[in-house]
């Protein structure tokens, strides 16, 4: 007996009176959704994925979309997306694959706490008036300086700093790979990361010689399949990035199909036109903190000890014990990902059930540091559900240096968070290698929009910081006291170390 | 709010408490009867070489024993007294302010280079969270903090300020607008030598509160001004920046200027934002801080609270208002108001 098919999620309408049958839609829509037949547009609905490039682009607003609710017997615990995960497994008997970040309606902690402003015994600052730091040092610091007085008087430095990274805004651009992403995005990310004074990464895909240009503010990233590392592209970047996790998928590696290694991606990542390009889940030289130290060691042996080196893991139960091993490891910073955090691909399961939230991750994280006196040997950036300036306050406050972001700078490109990544079909030209879809991004417009957007969020974090009576960001690190949670439970503001609101 | 004011005897002459209580009352407007209070350095010739524990006790018993018993595993007690007290119409007697002179047995904190700082340190901060009923609130050597909740005026004739005689005095005058007014809530803060008086809030205090909890200190006393000693305390006798880097640290020049600066001056003060920016201290603040042989005051950043330096001959003032230093001094001389951020420095010449 057949399982038959499950119903469509998605309704297309064409306002036939006020389309002009300029068929835009068509060649818009990577997805087949529209066709021609007889000189009509024809709509199958069930390719639909809500990308929006058809309504975007329609001349005449003539495209209406609509969730089609689907009339299952109503239950609480079977719900209709439980039940069509088991059809369509019960039919391919394969892992459902998936793309962007957990989809789960668990609350989102960061929609629960509350920011802090001055009233009437503390001023305000006025960014417009007085100068507001939003500069971010990114490295390893000392814990002390050893400062002494010479004859004359003045003060003497003893003590070397370690290279960090300069950041005019505290916001970066998170690890996204030609590969998973399209060289035109990557582009236009890289030049905004350059505009604004900020840092992007490659992802693990190596390093395109388009993105030469933008080297020194690129950290490059090596992950457990070493694609597209080799000294060259150790040098090239400003900073270098040991990938061990991914908040959308923790304890599992990445695979970027065979088919959309073209010629470009292969020689980007050093692999053969047409394989498989697979980062398994573990490295195979680490398997303790030691042998992490030991690679922290070797790139930086490797690049003359001139460059920060983070360690990426994604935000899972002991994360705290963990960053504390990194910050032994010779690490310069720690990069948090949480289970919001987009990608790609990922098996379904793990994107909307493993890990835990970035904002819990990141005060225990800090908290953790500051407990074994050890918070100045890294920086910490928080990633993974950043979706605007209030969020980085909160990670800011909650103790990140920095954050980075993704689906957020892929929205500012034109990404409508469709979730179908792994398709290689992006009607946006972001997650895609078809050469005519890529062509629709360009990195000139996109780049500007990338760059107003983490203009925009600068200038509001600095208004947030001004209404809370702080001009630097060093000062709104850690500072959980502007923070009060709202409808949290006891055991959460624990962990987050914040009071309730009213107190 | 908050009327605070400091002065230095360059030559150690001694100034008795009665001018600077006139100058702390004329700034009466600046506080609500909630909290006063003066440190004084030099106070305690007799005891020069043991520290001068000032204890609030709620009572003699209980509490009294407790801390009794943990200083005595820590060192010796040379000689103890309630302190002198004398009742006021508009005070109301909370806690019995209790006084011990303290020898440490420096042999018992190891791995330590300051070993009878640090067991005093550590009594301090146990004491002060652990035991109820009583709070450490003055804890240097031949200087002493006496604080309480009221006015200037009746503060200082409750402990008859007029008795002491130091070559350092700083005062406050407090009006709480966070925190509760209590005994301890009264400024002067003080570990070790370190005594600071602060006007303004300071809007960091959960960065530099984790900060310094980070590096051994326990918050306790529920105010952004307790950080500050304890920063004092870190960066200057742990990390022995000098006087100017720990001001540095605390209210460092904006990166536009460190921009300019010239290379060395750059790299120097782009070290210590980098390394001590969880000790930079945001909000308006103006801040007095004594030790044995000097004294600093210096604001926030961009100067949302006020502070007046007058200098006569020897002695330096520092206070909130021209007029305060003028009752104690009517005849200083070179008043000015320094920048944003710049520290004035007043040292003993030895």
């Amino acid at each position: 007996m057949s399982l038959g098919s499950i119903p469509m999620r998605y309704r297309v309408k064409i306002d036939r009176e006020q389309c002009m049958e300029c068929m835009r839609c068509i060649d818009n829509c990577s997805y087949g959704v529209f066709r021609e037949e007889n000189g009509k547009i024809h709509i199958d609905s069930r390719n639909c994925t809500v990308c929006h490039r058809c309504i975007s682009m329609c001349p005449r607003d003539a495209i209406d979309l609509h969730e089609r609710p689907v009339d299952y017997r109503s239950h609480p615990l079977w719900t209709p997306e439980a039940r069509e995960d088991i059809i369509n497994q019960a039919r391919g008997g394969k892992i459902i694959l998936s793309g962007m970040g957990n989809a789960k309606p668990y609350p989102v902690i960061f929609d629960r706490l509350v920011l802090d402003a001055c009233q009437v015994t503390n001023p305000s600052i006025d960014p417009l008036r007085e100068p507001m730091e939003l500069r971010t040092y990114i490295g390893k610091k000392p814990k002390q300086l050893h400062i002494t007085k010479n004859e004359a008087g003045d003060l003497e430095l003893e003590t070397e700093l370690s290279p960090n990274l300069k950041l005019d805004t505290p916001i970066m651009i998170g690890h996204m790979s030609y590969g998973a992403i399209s060289l035109n995005a990557q582009l236009s990310l890289a030049k905004a990361a350059a505009k604004v004074g900020t840092y992007m990464g490659t992802g693990e895909g190596g390093l395109h010689e388009h993105l030469h240009p933008y080297q020194n503010n690129m950290i490059v990233q090596v992950a457990s399949g070493r694609f597209g590392v080799d000294i060259d592209y150790l040098e090239r970047g400003a900073a270098i990035e040991i990938k061990i996790g991914q908040g959308a998928k923790p304890g599992i590696g990445g695979h970027l199909p065979g088919e959309k290694v073209c010629a470009d991606i292969s020689c980007t990542r050093m692999i053969p036109q047409g394989s498989d390009a697979i980062s398994p889940a573990p490295h195979h030289d680490i398997y303790s903190i030691e042998d992490l130290a030991q690679l922290v060691r070797s790139l930086k042996e490797a690049t003359n000890w001139e460059k920060p080196v983070f360690v990426k893991i994604a935000a899972v139960h002991n994360t705290a014990a963990i960053a504390a091993g990194i910050a032994r490891s010779s690490a310069d910073a720690v990069v948090i990902d949480g289970f919001r955090g987009g990608t790609g691909a990922a098996p379904k399961v793990f994107r909307d059930n493993v890990g835990i939230p970035i904002e819990a991750a990141i005060a225990s994280v800090d908290q953790k540091l500051h407990d074994q006196g050890i918070r100045n040997k890294l920086s910490v950036i928080a990633s993974g559900g950043i979706r605007n300036s209030a969020d980085i306050a909160k990670a800011i406050a909650l103790g990140a240096d920095a954050v980075y972001i993704g689906t957020a700078a892929l929205v500012s490109m034109g990404c409508r968070v469709c979730g179908n990544c792994y398709r290689g079909l992006c009607p946006w030209g972001i997650a895609t290698q078809r050469e005519d879809l890529v062509q629709r991004l360009d990195p000139e417009i996109e780049s500007e929009h990338v760059a107003n957007l983490i203009n925009s969020w600068t200038l509001e974090l600095s208004e947030i910081m001004g209404a809370a009576g702080i001009n630097s960001i060093e000062s709104l690190r850690s500072n959980r006291s502007r923070l009060r949670g709202y409808m949290l439970d006891e055991g959460t503001l624990e962990v987050l170390e914040v009071k309730p609101v009213g107190a | 709010m908050c009327g605070i004011i400091g002065v230095i005897d360059r030559k150690m002459n001694k100034m008795d408490g009665s001018s600077i209580r006139d100058a702390l009352s004329l700034m009466n407007e600046r506080g609500s009867g909630e909290g006063a209070g003066y440190a004084a350095y030099g106070i305690y010739p007799d005891f020069a070489d043991c520290y001068a524990l000032h204890v609030f006790f709620d009572n003699l018993v209980e509490p009294k024993s407790t801390v009794d018993d943990m200083i005595q595993k820590w060192g010796r007690i040379v000689y103890q007294e309630e302190i002198p007290t004398y009742q006021q119409p508009g005070l109301k007697r909370a806690h019995v302010p209790w006084r011990y002179f303290f020898k440490p047995y420096s042999d018992l904190m190891t791995g330590s280079s300051t070993p009878e700082d640090d067991i005093v340190k550590h009594l301090v901060m146990h004491i002060n969270s652990d035991i109820k009923g009583a709070l450490v609130f003055s804890s240097g050597k031949n200087m002493g903090v006496f604080k309480a909740a009221g006015w200037p005026e009746d503060v200082a004739n409750f402990y008859r300020i007029e008795n002491y005689e130091g070559h350092i005095w700083i005062a406050h005058n407090r009006y709480p607008t966070n925190t509760p007014g209590w005994w301890g809530g009264a400024h002067p803060f003080n570990l070790l030598d370190w005594g600071v008086v602060h006007n303004g809030e300071i809007t960091s205090y959960g960065t530099n509160r984790r900060f310094v909890e980070s590096n051994g200190y326990t918050c306790s006393m529920f105010t952004d001004t307790e950080v500050v000693a304890y920063l004092f305390d870190l960066l200057g006798r742990h990390h022995k920046l000098p006087e100017e880097a720990i001001v540095k640290a605390l209210a460092p020049p904006f990166w536009d200027e460190i921009d300019s600066m010239e290379d060395k001056e750059h790299e120097l003060n782009k070290a210590i934002r980098l390394t001590y920016g969880p000790a930079l201290m945001n909000g308006p603040f103006a801040i007095v801080v004594a030790t044995q042989n000097w004294m600093v005051g210096f604001t926030d950043r961009i100067k949302l609270r006020p502070l007046v330096v007058g200098e006569n001959g020897d002695r330096l003032y520092i206070s909130s208002e021209e007029a305060a230093i003028r009752v104690m001094d009517p005849n200083v001389q070179k008043v000015y108001m320094p920048k944003a951020g710049e520290p004035v420095i007043g040292r003993v010449i030895e």
